[in-house]
């Protein structure tokens, strides 16, 4: 429901004498000062916030131009820097999370919103959404003690069926970009399970009765008319999983391996941006060294921002203002 | 057209696999419970609430320091990134006109999408260097920058939800716009803005990555706001990489901690929340 | 249920600010390498002195020069010694300069899980610069095998893990690995922080002696009191006199023996070192103590902590398997303490 305010109250008067005494007893100016200096707040704090982000790399911006996106030594020595390694790995390991989160969370909404009654839907959900107040870190902890030990008495079972192509090649170690992508995937499926079951709630009746009175079966009217009548928003639910993906440190660090190169294996270890960030910054000597970091935090933080643009941009031409 | 034995297997066989999905949604949050439950749970013991950490090696010890740190840590966000929030989501609720808030609104989502160790970055770079020091305070900073796109945008939304008839009749009786928002607005929001609160609080008490470089960490009990301070997420993520067996346990009872901390404020917020309206991711 | 609320978040900020009001807290971070003997004697030295409390948080020996150098802690530590250029840039920075006090000497072991070996295996110089360099695959592989005449070794790849930070561990490591192999010294060097061949990364000794538990046919290089603390298998190295020597108490301490004099700023590396018992992955470690400390009170403490720890806590070192100083070392360092201004 949206309110607007009401016109009265924005006007201005003189200010002349008692006028301006008696608004300054009702208060309105000076809730709208404070108000508004809260709002702009947000702004300057975003604004220094980019601007820090600058000028703390600049060092690394000018030595390195931006041969940095596509450079892959990470030479803290020799200090050449190059951060091709560590968005590789945010890259694939985001990526695997969304081609398995996808799957497994659309049809998870699917089921909730299409075919579960009504209050073990609602219930259900609530118990989905807690899996998102779930702190990084202990999906780390279970990663460590309990995904990575699963993974390697899978790993013949996984070898064995997909080994012939290079994605699964060579040895692993437990630690490697497939685990990280795996935890990513439990930490992504909450946020689209959530946003798609409102969205295809949102898809109109209407939509559902006449693909059914055509003859098609629910799956069929699930597929063919709910779903692309509800993508964009299920679309902006993908994005908004993804930037969530991007951000992730602390249960990435502690199951990628952290190593700066790049490997076709899964099966390899790896390194994310946030996580060499994580590793790295409290020791980071010397001022190229730490503004190298600080330039990747830029860049980390320029992909999550065009992302959740997208995203937001997506999900609220959906579900707030009708589907559609 | 005709519904052939295919259609129907095709139709089975796919609404099936979406419950297993949601059964595997929901299988993997038990899981997750149960295991910390029983690594963590069964082994909690007093010590663990009340005793400082021991030397490297030694057994025994807890994490007293790092229980009261966390409490002040989110002590000093709550104090910045509530009441900035709050009073933004009141501009843009109240006073909003089209142009600036959306500019705010956008900003505020975008604040909300950057990563936590970016702003741990941007906190160490604002406070920690100047300063010169690791504090509870820049940690509480940090934690508070996060939390105000989610007050704004709670804060606003709750707000809204107010009836239109509320406001007017308020108006009708004389009282200002300051007024109307201080006695009748705020008043009827009260329950949604509580949980709110709530729901931010338990998403920033699990947040590890911005404290690494601002308040750093601390074995013994922290004097006062400028030291470094030890915090539950920070001593999960030091003792679980370690190699001590003991250490690693203690590790599950702080995780057991956290996430039932987090949790039981989640569901509390939720169930009040659901008798009123949706929630704000 | 707010006032409830209020009057909690009142006792937080009280007992928050008021809890330890008399406390002098001294803030430290580095080296992980002596962790185990710096929390035991913070923590014996607390005892003594109830109103010191020196929180010491080991994020690896880089950590500690970079943040002594930002000024963010009192003190830090490493057990690579600062290079000129670290040096002279913490002089640049504030002004005055940044002196080393060896505190004790420590061993850093190759540790290794391989399922089916219990013991100690044998290691020569070249086979463990092999490894790291990623030359050498396999743990049967003939440059381990014939130095261990009678063990059975896999055939299974070897996993490396190493430091994923900057670290005098690993400083000291590849110091040693630069004195046994010319390719390993041009190819990597010697360094806190260097561009690994191959290997998964672990954070702090902590972090990649937590890996090898987890690893089955890793090897790792961790200080000792990490591989004796949680029992984990730890080989003999083969020293400048060739014989194959076990990381010991006394191995250690025959590192230094041979030590004529040390140099005024106790920057010297005792790895490889001549003599027969001795260990030749040895080193010194050293705390990073700014000549100037502000604060009359924490210089105070501090100085007072050195002086304790050149007495009583040297005869703590053994408990923990570090070996204390050598009396050349600890007379000319007591000495030193006088600098800090």
């Amino acid at each position: 429901m949206s309110v607007t305010a009401p016109t009265a109250f924005e006007t201005r008067s003189s200010g002349r004498g008692s006028a301006f005494w008696q608004r300054l007893r009702s208060g309105d100016d000076i809730a709208y000062v404070i108000t508004l200096t809260c709002a702009m707040t947000i702004l300057a704090i975003t604004a220094l916030l980019v601007f820090e982000l600058f000028t703390n790399s600049s060092v690394a911006r000018r030595q390195f131009g931006w041969s940095f996106l596509t450079s892959n030594v990470w030479d803290p020595t020799g200090e050449r820097f190059g951060a091709l390694p560590f968005i590789y790995g945010t890259v694939v390991t985001s990526t695997l999370a969304l081609l398995m989160g996808i799957p497994l969370g659309v049809g998870a909404a699917i089921f909730l919103a299409e075919l579960a009654p009504t209050k073990i839907s609602n219930a259900l959900t609530f118990l989905i959404e807690l899996l998102a107040a779930v702190p990084s870190v202990i999906y780390g902890l279970l990663g460590i003690f309990v995904l990575i030990p699963m993974l390697k008495a899978a790993e013949p079972f996984l070898r064995g069926l997909l080994g012939w192509t290079p994605l699964f090649s060579g040895p692993f170690y437990g630690q490697s970009l497939f685990a990280a992508g795996v935890v990513l995937t439990v930490m992504i499926i909450p946020f689209i399970i959530s946003i798609s079951r409102e969205v295809i709630l949102a898809v109109p009746t209407e939509q559902r009765d006449g693909a059914l009175a055509l003859g098609a079966t629910r799956w069929e009217t699930t597929w063919n008319v709910v779903l692309p009548f509800a993508k964009k928003g299920i679309m902006g639910s993908i994005f908004l999983a993804l930037a969530r993906a991007l951000g992730e440190t602390m249960a990435v660090t502690m199951v990628i391996g952290n190593q700066p190169e790049i490997h076709t294996s899964l099966f390899a270890p790896g390194y994310s941006m946030a996580a060499v960030i994580a590793n790295e910054f409290a020791e980071a000597t010397g001022e190229l060294y730490q503004h190298t970091l600080i330039e990747l935090a830029l860049v980390l933080f320029g992909l999550t921002i065009v992302i959740n643009g997208l995203a937001r941009l997506l999900v609220l031409s959906t579900t707030r203002r009708g589907a559609g | 057209m005709r519904l052939t034995l295919r259609r129907k297997i095709v139709n089975y066989v796919m609404l099936s696999l979406t419950g297993i999905c949601t059964l595997f949604a929901v299988g993997m949050l038990l899981f997750i419970l149960g295991y910390l439950f029983i690594n963590g749970g069964r082994s909690l013991t007093w010590d663990f609430f009340t005793q400082l950490p021991k030397p490297v090696g030694e057994t025994g010890g807890g994490m007293a320091n790092a229980l009261l740190g966390s409490a002040k840590l989110l002590l000093v966000a709550t104090c910045i990134g509530v009441p900035i929030g709050f009073l933004a989501g009141v501009y843009l609720a109240e006073f909003g006109g089209s142009k600036f808030s959306f500019v705010v609104r956008y900003t505020t989502d975008l604040l909300n999408g950057v990563p936590s160790i970016v702003i741990g970055i941007f906190a160490y770079t604002v406070l920690v260097l100047p300063q010169k020091h690791f504090s509870t305070l820049s940690g509480g900073v940090a934690l508070g920058i996060m939390m105000i796109p989610i007050a704004t945008r709670s804060s606003e939304d709750f707000l809204r939800a107010v009836p239109l008839s509320l406001r007017e009749g308020a108006m009708a009786l004389g009282a200002s716009k300051a007024r109307t928002i201080l006695t009748v607005v705020i008043p009827a929001a009260k329950a949604g803005l509580l949980t709110g609160i709530m729901l931010n609080l338990a998403r920033v008490a699990g947040e590890t990555a911005p404290l690494l470089f601002t308040s750093f960490s601390n074995r013994y009990w922290s004097p006062g706001w400028n030291q470094p301070t030890a915090a539950l997420p920070v001593m999960i993520y030091t003792y679980a990489i370690s190699p001590y067996a003991d250490w690693k346990q203690q590790a599950w009872s702080a995780g057991f901690v956290l996430l039932m901390l987090v949790l039981a404020i989640n569901v509390f917020a939720r169930m009040v929340l659901s008798k009123r309206g949706h929630v704000v991711r | 249920m707010i006032r409830r609320t209020a009057i909690l978040s009142a006792l937080v900020a009280a007992v928050g600010t008021v809890a330890c009001a008399q406390q002098l807290l001294i803030n430290a971070a580095g080296a992980t390498f002596p962790y185990p003997m710096y929390s035991k004697w913070f923590d014996e030295f607390h005892k003594k002195f109830p109103n010191v409390s020196i929180n010491y948080q080991s994020i690896g020996s880089g950590g500690g020069i970079q943040q002594v150098t930002a000024a963010t802690v009192d003190f830090g530590a490493s057990d690579g010694p600062m290079t000129d250029m670290q040096i002279k840039a913490f002089q640049d920075k504030r002004g005055a300069a940044i002196l080393h006090f060896p505190t004790v000497m420590g061993a850093v072991v190759p540790t290794y899980n391989i399922p089916g070996v219990s013991g100690s295996i044998n290691f020569t110089g070249e086979a463990l610069a092999g490894i790291f360099l990623g030359k050498i695959t396999k743990w049967n592989d003939p440059q381990i095998a014939t130095a261990n005449p009678g063990v059975k070794l896999p055939s299974s790849n070897i996993v490396v893990v190493h430091r994923a930070e900057g670290s005098g561990t690993t400083y000291i490591w590849a110091d040693y690995l630069s004195k046994v192999s010319k390719e390993w010294e041009m190819k990597v060097g010697r360094a806190n922080s260097v561009t690994w061949p191959v290997g998964l990364a672990g954070k702090g000794n902590e972090g990649v002696s937590g890996s090898i538990q987890q690893t089955a046919n890793s090897i790792g290089y961790v200080e000792l009191i990490y591989a004796i603390q949680n029992k984990m298998t730890y080989g003999k190295v083969r020293n400048a006199a060739g014989e194959f020597i076990q990381a010991s108490l006394a191995s250690v301490t025959a590192a230094a023996a041979g030590m004529k004099d040390m140099p005024e700023d106790f920057r010297v590396s005792i790895s490889n070192a001549p003599g027969k018992g001795v260990y030749p992955i040895s080193s010194f470690t050293w705390l990073l103590i700014p000549s100037k400390i502000a604060d009359p009170a924490k210089k105070k403490a501090i100085k007072d902590f050195l002086a304790w720890m050149l007495a009583d806590g040297q005869k703590m070192t053994p408990a923990l398997s570090y070996a204390p100083l050598p009396q050349v070392v600890l007379a000319k360092e007591v000495k030193a303490i006088d600098k800090i201004q």
